[in-house]
């Protein structure tokens, strides 16, 4: 089971936010985790209301043996991002914002992954696990 | 061929309006329905067909302001838009095949039939949509006054002591008006301390931390102290997690513990009385 939300406008931040909040009290998240997790798809959608104008957050289940836990994949097809290094550094920031959005969400969840092409946009894929 | 239609609708209005609850009924999207009684559906439905009807027999204003009242009921109702389209089609087809049944209309006149109630439907479309639409965003425009209203109050508790409480999602239209209502209250009210209660903010997300970083720089700015409070323990994890630097606002975890601290601040303190 997976289902997306579309971020166009502002708003739309609040309603992926709320998608991943009830997954991950389906799945049995404590409320630390569901957080971290809200928190994680916030930053991942407010990038790209900021820096992409439009894209999608999508929130999957996932499984691996006797694992289980959810996906968060954000989709654009914005600018991209130049420098992958740069903005995993804390304190990076193109808008003047605090720097700590990406390397947060990577240090909220346990997996992360990007990739990015200049002109053609960008896939970031992040896992918890629940433990 | 209106007249013909007319009648026809006239004299069958009873069957149509069955036959139209019962498809509608069969093509109804669950969801808009379990609120709805049954008893409900078919006022709903009646008015529906009448309304319809109305566009036959009244004059163009009439019909308009009938259009507005019965979308404006219907979006109260909460039915959705697909609904009332459908409802139209569904409507047009049942006095097709009653009318070819009944021999009304053959296959010369048939063409005459159609663009006859095509003409008629057409602008019924335009018109129901329009004032279904109109009212939907007036609905909208007056929930996002209200929420603005409720936005970001300060409220003087104690003599130097201000509290904003903030409940809700921060977006950056609000973080404009908390960083507006905070500086114009503080100087108004005299505030030496002002306390930010984040107990109903659900995300704090580095935007929202920014914000916050920022309105407690201004107040410092003029001339006042400003303290975080409500911060629960989930939300301090993110925080750090997150690496958001709080160090140069104080918080605490509690608007009790803010309003003790910001009375020491101004050396005052609450005391029991022992008569």
């Amino acid at each position: 089971m997976d289902s997306s939300v579309k971020i166009i406008n502002e708003w739309d931040i609040v309603a992926a936010r709320q998608l991943g909040r009830n997954v991950a009290k389906e799945l049995g998240f404590g409320t630390v985790d569901q957080a971290r997790i809200t928190t994680a798809i916030s930053e991942l959608a407010r990038n790209i209301y900021l820096y992409a104008g439009q894209g999608e957050i999508t929130i999957e289940k996932v499984e691996n043996g006797a694992k289980r836990g959810m996906t968060i994949i954000s989709r654009d097809e914005g600018p991209g991002i130049p420098d992958l290094r740069k903005v995993m550094e804390d304190g990076f920031s193109t808008s003047g914002g605090l720097g700590a959005g990406l390397p947060g969400v990577k240090r909220l969840m346990d997996e992360f992954s990007i990739e990015s092409t200049p002109g053609e946009g960008t896939l970031i894929q992040s896992v918890k696990w629940l433990r | 061929m209106r007249k013909k239609i007319f009648q026809y609708v006239q004299s069958h209005s009873d069957e149509i309006l069955n036959e139209w609850i019962e498809l509608m009924r069969a093509e109804a999207d669950e969801r808009a329905f379990q609120a709805m009684s049954d008893h409900m559906f078919t006022k709903t439905s009646s008015d529906f067909i009448e309304l319809v009807k109305s566009n036959f027999s009244d004059s163009e204003e009439k019909f308009q302001e009938r259009a507005v009242d019965f979308s404006e009921n219907i979006v109260r109702l909460g039915w959705p838009l697909t609904m009332i389209t459908e409802g139209l089609r569904v409507f047009s087809q049942i006095v097709e095949q009653g009318m070819q049944k009944s021999n009304v209309i053959d296959q010369v006149s048939y063409i005459d039939f159609t663009a006859e109630i095509n003409n008629w439907m057409f602008p019924m479309y335009k018109t129901i949509t329009e004032a279904y639409t109109t009212s939907w965003e007036r609905t909208v425009s007056l929930q996002r006054i209200a929420l603005q209203e409720l936005s970001a109050p300060l409220i003087p508790v104690f003599d130097k002591i201000s509290v904003m409480p903030l409940v809700g999602t921060i977006d950056t239209e609000r973080a404009k008006q908390i960083m507006e209502n905070l500086l114009e209250g503080v100087v108004s009210h005299r505030a030496e301390v002002v306390l930010i209660d984040i107990t109903g903010v659900p995300v704090v997300d580095t935007m929202v931390a920014h914000h916050i970083i920022q309105a407690a720089e201004a107040v410092r700015l003029v001339g006042a102290k400003c303290t975080i409070v409500g911060i629960r323990p989930e939300i301090a994890q993110t925080i750090v997690n997150l690496g958001i630097n709080l160090e140069e606002v104080t918080t605490t975890s509690t608007l009790k513990k803010g309003v003790e601290q910001a009375l020491a601040m101004t050396s005052r303190q609450i005391v029991e009385v022992h008569e």
